[in-house]
């Protein structure tokens, strides 16, 4: 079969078997691209996680442009995305449309009533998580002094004062602790 | 009269539904619930363009439902504001930023690899998004607790703790509070019943 055609099947797959978001897609890949098709080693398939992981955006959709890039070029990066988020997309536009018809109702309203503290709690996991790797070296909760990145402690705090005093924008405040972070990295030696 | 301003193709709003999807989806690391508590403070806090609960009820769906959460999102924020041209917009915004990057990436794999520079760039900016996720966390939580309904502050301790201490999956926390949701409902559906007899 066409390599076209393999790659737009197994992402086609992923983006529809893919609950729970990014991390849930992983191993859907790896299935596909690596154990069905043997479209790359295990090897690549690892160096493609740490890199879609280090870049912005979804998990799945930089997989799926990486994957499709190496082995077929632009085609191949525009088909894997494009099967990528097809049947996500056709799912969420007709739960968007029942959700703006029903939402007033009063038992719609309790049910989503429950659901909005949960999303709330997953949230700030997600951001536990991510300020967790900021912060120690080992990526563990554990506060000897050795293992806090003081650089990262200092600007998470005056980030989170900026925002919540000044109330800055969330893009101006990633990049600018990216710009500021890098700077002292190499304008002063011996951090690293 | 709301619902036909909606109705109405607003070229302007599509831009900057493009432009904001493009920024936040340029700018954010990490799963899917990062970009969408940047979403929400981008959407909601800057734009106005949605009420708070819409904003939360969005993420529920996006997260309950397959695919990425992000495009997710994407998909019911633009069907909101525009209809079906604006949730093509809004995708069109959140995928072009890791697609362009992604292909480059690719491209010019081993020296990404060896660069220092943008390792070191894109560790440090955690710290940032750690404090945007904080920054929008605590807004939430206080509007929770402003609720003063038990029952949603016993949720969010509960979720809290299945989800970060015993890694339960969002998955089942959302399934198992809908199905807390569900069950509230036929309580008071009886409790009504009841009363009426």
């Amino acid at each position: 079969m066409n390599t076209l055609i393999k790659l737009f099947i197994s992402f086609l797959q992923v983006g529809l078997f893919s609950v729970g978001g990014g991390y849930a897609a992983i191993p859907l890949i790896q299935n596909q691209i690596v154990n069905v098709w043997h479209l790359m080693t295990m090897e690549e398939f690892a160096d493609l996680i740490t890199i879609a992981e280090m870049t912005p955006g979804p998990i799945s959709i930089n997989s799926a442009t990486f994957v499709g890039m190496r082995l077929m070029g632009i085609p191949g990066a525009l088909l894997c995305t494009f099967g990528c988020i097809l049947m996500p997309f056709i799912i969420c536009l007709t739960l968007a449309f029942f959700y703006y018809k029903y939402r007033n109702f009063s038992g719609v309203q309790t049910v989503l009533g429950c659901l909005r503290p949960a999303v709330v709690s997953l949230i700030s996991c997600a951001g536990l998580s991510i300020l967790t790797l900021a912060v120690f070296r080992d990526d563990t909760v554990n506060f000897a002094l050795s293992n806090l990145k003081w650089v990262e402690i200092g600007l998470f705090a005056v980030c989170l004062f900026l925002l919540r005093k000044f109330k800055v924008g969330a893009i101006k405040i990633i990049l600018g602790s990216g710009v500021v972070g890098t700077l002292i990295y190499f304008l002063v030696p011996g951090l690293v | 009269m709301e619902k036909e301003n909606k109705k109405q193709l607003d070229a302007k709003l599509l831009g900057q539904l493009f432009a904001t999807m493009f920024s936040l989806s340029a700018c954010t690391f990490g799963g899917g619930f990062v970009i969408v508590s940047l979403m929400k403070k981008k959407v909601v806090e800057e734009r106005h363009w949605l009420e708070e609960d819409e904003m939360l009820d969005i993420t529920a769906i996006a997260q309950s439902s397959p695919g990425p959460i992000p495009v997710n999102a994407s998909v019911i924020l633009g069907y909101r504001l525009q209809g079906i041209l604006g949730s093509l917009v809004a995708v069109g915004g959140t995928i072009l930023p890791p697609m362009i990057l992604l292909s480059l990436i690719a491209l010019f794999y081993d020296w990404f690899r060896q660069n220092s520079i943008v390792n070191t760039a894109l560790t440090v900016m955690r710290a940032g998004v750690a404090a945007v996720i904080c920054d929008v966390v605590i807004n939430l939580a206080k509007n929770v607790l402003g609720t003063k309904k038990p029952l949603y502050i016993i949720l969010m301790i509960v979720t809290f703790i299945l989800g970060y201490f015993l890694d339960v999956s969002a998955m089942y926390i959302i399934l198992g509070c809908l199905a807390t949701g569900i069950l509230c409902v036929v309580l008071e559906q009886l409790k009504k019943r009841r009363i009426s007899q």
